[in-house]
């Protein structure tokens, strides 16, 4: 199967958009939009933990997320794993010992790269809550197509079911390693370098995204 | 040469988000003439051997001659040594008072912690009552404790308080300006009627004024100017002067 030269120079991203501080209960919140898939994030903490989940020298990190419809399932549970496999690896956890840090995903709306969207969301929340972060991080999702072997990034829920492999990865800020990855179908192991490679590239857009959001938010107070 | 200064001086007054850092590698010198100055990191800096990281987002400020913190947006309160809080009472075992400061953990106030308490003149302390104090113990591995009196054994305004007035919770930022030395809005506030305030660096903040109504406008409008310029903040208060009864 032939695979095209790909363009790197600009991946290209939905329009997205984000909000913060927009909960007034919840320490931390966030929405971001992706195109038309949307997720609103809450975070509460450093807060009291339970002793059956303390763990003496970090934070225990909870991650919640509740589908549109219906209660959690499974595939939500995998989601809130991924998740939390790269909060983990971005706070700083050992700067809260014996606390807990719940973070809460709703989705409003699914239109593909939810993961992506999650992951993003969760970002922009935990630095609204001021939780100590050693980096910033967000979330890239890549399809496959079935007949060109095309890479495109930022699916949308059609493109994904026309895919025959989907591919999310968390970057992080400071030097854009691969800080978790979830994967379905097949793929060569070369498409999967490609796929990162795109995912480094896009992640700048969006880190860029989320420092012009901060100064916004910041530019009231002097 | 430092090089650590001239690279925070560019940043300044910017907004800096996690992950930022600034290396503070002395350059070699000829003559070894170079003086190293000591840089203070405050809160939301970090030092990792040669270099300083920014763990939180927010706006980078600076102190003269040598002092640099980020001065970030916040709503939950991480007890620290020294900073004077409000807090509630929510249980009395044998000799401490459990106390809720807002934090993750629960502050203890020993019986003993009050002006003039002695094993047998115990003071008058009961479950839901409001208590200013100063935290003598305040890191992450131990539980917070909290004292009422200072160093010299003097009250100095702490102890409890609280019959009647409200209450009511600010995020940090709101309570540091209030804190300031000659604070803006605690002198614009002053000129609409007279009330009495505690401000806790936790956030809290309790109010009392001579009516019921008073009491709610001065919260409401402390609650509201978070997020006003002062311009905004200043016709507020003047249009509630004029129309309040």
């Amino acid at each position: 199967m032939p695979i095209m030269e790909l363009d790197q120079s600009c991946p290209v991203l939905r329009e997205y958009g984000s909000e913060q501080s927009l909960l007034s209960r919840p320490d931390g919140s966030s929405t971001f939009v992706q195109g038309d898939s949307s997720i609103l994030a809450g975070v509460y903490g450093p807060a009291e933990v339970k002793v059956s989940k303390e763990i003496y020298d970090r934070a225990t990190v909870e991650v919640l997320i509740q589908p549109k419809i219906g209660l959690p399932s499974v595939r939500e549970r995998a989601r809130e794993q991924c998740v939390r496999e790269a909060c983990e690896a971005a706070l700083l956890l050992t700067l809260h010992p014996r606390s807990s840090l719940t973070l809460i995903l709703q989705v409003i709306c699914d239109d593909g790269s939810l993961l992506s969207c999650c992951l993003n969301a969760a970002c922009m929340a935990l630095m609204d809550a001021g939780l100590p972060m050693s980096y910033l991080f967000c979330g890239v999702t890549c399809a496959i197509t079935k007949e060109e072997g095309q890479i495109i990034t930022d699916p949308t829920a059609r493109q994904e079911k026309e895919s025959r492999a989907l591919l999310t990865f968390a970057i992080d800020s400071v030097e854009r390693n691969v800080l978790m990855s979830s994967t379905t179908g097949s793929f060569s192991v070369k498409e999967l370098q490609q796929c990162i490679a795109i995912s480094q590239k896009a992640s700048e857009q969006i880190f860029q995204f989320y420092r012009d959001s901060v100064k916004r938010r910041y530019s009231k107070i002097k | 040469m430092d090089t650590v200064h001239t690279r925070f001086r560019e940043k300044i007054g910017e907004v800096l988000l996690p992950g930022d850092l600034f290396s503070c590698s002395l350059p070699e010198s000829e003559d070894g003439s170079v003086k190293s100055e000591k840089t203070i990191c405050g809160p939301g800096l970090r030092r990792n051997g040669d270099e300083v990281h920014v763990f939180k987002s927010g706006i980078l400020r600076h102190k003269h001659p040598n002092l640099y913190w980020i001065d970030s947006q916040q709503r939950r309160y991480v007890p620290a040594k020294g900073e004077s809080v409000i807090g509630i009472v929510t249980a009395k075992s044998g000799d401490i008072f459990k106390v809720d400061v807002g934090g993750s953990e629960q502050a203890s106030l020993s019986y003993l912690a009050f002006e003039g308490a002695t094993k047998r003149n115990r003071p008058n302390v009961q479950v839901g009552d409001l208590v200013y104090g100063q935290f003598a113990i305040a890191n992450k591995d131990m539980e917070p404790e909290l004292v009422c009196i200072d160093s010299c054994g003097r009250a100095n305004g702490m102890g409890v308080f609280g019959a009647d007035g409200l209450l009511f919770k600010v995020s940090l930022g709101l309570v540091r300006r209030l804190l300031t030395p000659h604070s803006e809005i605690v002198k614009d506030l002053e000129k609409i009627f007279p009330f009495e305030l505690v401000v806790g660096l936790n956030g809290r903040v309790w109010v009392k004024a001579k009516t019921v109504q008073q009491t709610l406008i001065v919260a409401n409008l402390l609650e509201t100017c978070e997020n006003m310029t002062s311009q905004q903040r200043q016709t507020l208060f003047k249009k509630v002067s004029e129309g309040s009864l």
